[in-house]
């Protein structure tokens, strides 16, 4: 089965592993110029124009694997990676057959439209506003969006055009969700890793002698590594050399509960877990950020639990989730989380140490329940505020949820919770559509992954969110 | 006195919950709020043993059928 959805996750990966594979020999600084070498060994290129610039571009990409980079954003663009794609909007094709129903003439408000001695349209740019609302009705699909990618993914409009033609990331605007990581088909933007620093950890704990060093995995985990077992993913990452895995959903139930009683006292609340949710309040609609649950992530909720009973501990949060990489930074959550790294760069470290996850034995995962497990997906984090709602026989208030799938539709509830004009007492705030099994740093996004969740929270051992929380008093 | 419990995943499945949850009822019953600290833990390395339970420093491996045996015989007699 396939690793990754696309080639550009494959080449990250390569990056990675052959960084992480040298950081456990500690080799990598005399190999440091070796690596692009190893993965590019030419003679003739297979990406760009030539080898050299493909070694070129691989060495910037192991800065960034070894958590350097241009400026202090997770997300940064290489900028001798991107292809300065066309970015000219909506364009006429050749496929405009000139037909005599003009459509795209009738459908343009802006009168944007003319037509050739060959009956054949064309957009005047000067007019142009781009609505999409000729190319909408063109029977053909003669009309097309000539968009970059990058800028297509960034629905906050953090990536503009710098005079040299290259990819520009605003960082002040930046929510670091890393869609454009994702989209960009030449993985000119990448995100920032902190491998190198888990395996300095792993190692220095001499075998969690020292101190323990603690993975607490994201729920979204349940569909990922489809090709091999959850148990054995869970030996794999303990055969790395962590002491043990704890599951974020069981942060999550935490956060489920106290933040049922928060919205209650409260009356209005928008969730809390998803960081880049939480920026984009803060940068984009610093008035509504009063009403930003007061609860922290799942992830750093758990690592303070760690903590509280266990001061030696350290964390190492792996996710879907590239935003959480810049909230383990945060002055409330770094004492707590002392690193964050992506499914992406999990299966790395696997594959630095040749841990073949097939041929393990399975271990076991079960901390949190159904209602933690499912705050990978959207509409989940809600679900489980109604249900400790439920549970805690607070039934005399209703909970009436705006669901944001995706930060456009944060975007649009914002915008009506400011003008008070929002029919709904708290918002569930996602960055990434679909969920954390929308995230950047997940290794594959597909169909099924939703339903891999919901399945994975059915298999939990409680049922409900007190049980899975009364361990901990 | 400090008590304990592992609460990592494979203790949590062998009924660390139960445990936990018999063991804060034995401690009200026998009124040792005051005397005993119950505390929970991610895995204590033993898996194949579990429930772990730490009393201080000795290890027990307990169930959920054998709380309160393990109690009247290893937790109360010390404050007797």
């Amino acid at each position: 089965m396939q690793k990754f959805d696309t080639k550009v996750q494959y080449l990250k990966y390569q990056v990675l592993r052959e960084v992480a594979r040298h950081a456990w020999d500690d080799t990598l600084m005399e190999s440091v110029l070796d690596i692009p070498k190893t993965i590019a060994p030419g003679p003739a290129p297979t990406m760009r124009c030539c080898v050299y610039k493909e070694r070129a571009i691989l060495a910037e990409r192991m800065k960034l694997a070894m958590g350097g980079g241009s400026s202090d954003n997770i997300i940064q663009v290489i900028d001798i990676a991107c292809d300065d794609c066309p970015a000219v909007g909506y364009e006429v094709t050749s496929s405009c057959r000139g037909c005599l129903a003009h459509r795209c003439e009738s459908a343009c408000k802006r009168g944007a439209i003319s037509f050739d001695h060959h009956h054949e349209a064309h957009i005047d740019k000067a007019k142009c506003v781009e609505c999409g609302m000729c190319a909408k009705v063109c029977p053909y699909s003669a009309i097309v969006n000539r968009k970059r990618p990058c800028q297509a993914a960034c629905k906050i409009k953090a990536i503009s055009i710098k005079e040299d033609n290259c990819a520009q990331i605003d960082d002040e605007a930046c929510i670091q969700c890393g869609a454009c990581v994702y989209q960009c088909p030449f993985g000119a933007i990448t995100d920032r890793s902190y491998l190198i620093n888990v395996i300095d950890m792993l190692k220095r704990s001499c075998d969690n002698s020292r101190y323990k060093v603690y993975a607490l995995v994201a729920p979204a985990i349940g569909s990922q590594m489809a090709y091999a077992k959850l148990g054995q993913v869970i030996a794999g990452i303990k055969k790395l050399g962590f002491h043990t895995v704890v599951e974020a959903a069981l942060g999550a139930d935490m956060v489920a509960q106290t933040e049922s009683r928060e919205l209650v006292e409260k009356g209005f609340l928008t969730s809390s877990c998803c960081p880049a949710f939480v920026r984009y309040v803060k940068t984009a609609f610093p008035a509504l950020t009063a009403h930003i649950s007061h609860n922290q992530s799942p992830m750093a909720t758990l690592a303070k639990y760690i903590k509280g009973r266990d001061k030696d501990a350290k964390i190492v949060f792996i996710g879907p989730c590239t935003a959480k990489k810049a909230e383990a930074q945060l002055a409330d959550v770094k004492p707590y989380v002392d690193a964050v790294i992506t499914f992406e760069e999990l299966q790395a470290l696997f594959d630095s140490r040749d841990i073949e996850l097939n041929a393990l034995e399975e271990d076991v995962l079960d901390n949190a329940s159904y209602f933690g497990r499912i705050f990978a997906r959207s509409g989940g984090l809600s679900d489980a505020v109604v249900e400790a709602l439920k549970e805690e026989h607070m039934d005399g208030f209703s909970v009436k949820a705006c669901v944001c799938d995706g930060i456009e539709e944060c975007r649009a509830a914002l915008l009506r919770k400011s003008k008070e004009a929002l029919d709904a007492n708290f918002i569930e705030g996602m960055a990434c559509v679909s969920g954390c099994i929308g995230g950047a740093g997940n290794l594959t996004h597909g169909e099924k992954n939703k339903a891999a969740v919901d399945r994975y929270g059915r298999e939990a051992m409680e049922k409900t969110i007190a049980d899975a929380v009364s361990v901990l008093r | 006195m400090k008590i304990t419990v592992c609460i990592g995943s494979s203790c949590h499945i062998k009924g660390s919950r139960l445990v936990v949850e018999q063991l804060q009822y034995l401690i009200a019953e026998n009124k040792l709020g005051d005397e005993i600290e119950l505390g929970g833990t991610f895995c204590m390395g033993k898996c194949q043993q579990g429930v772990c339970v730490m009393v201080d420093d000795q290890l027990f491996s307990v169930s959920p059928e054998t709380v309160r045996e393990f109690f009247e015989k290893n937790v109360k007699p010390k404050f007797a």
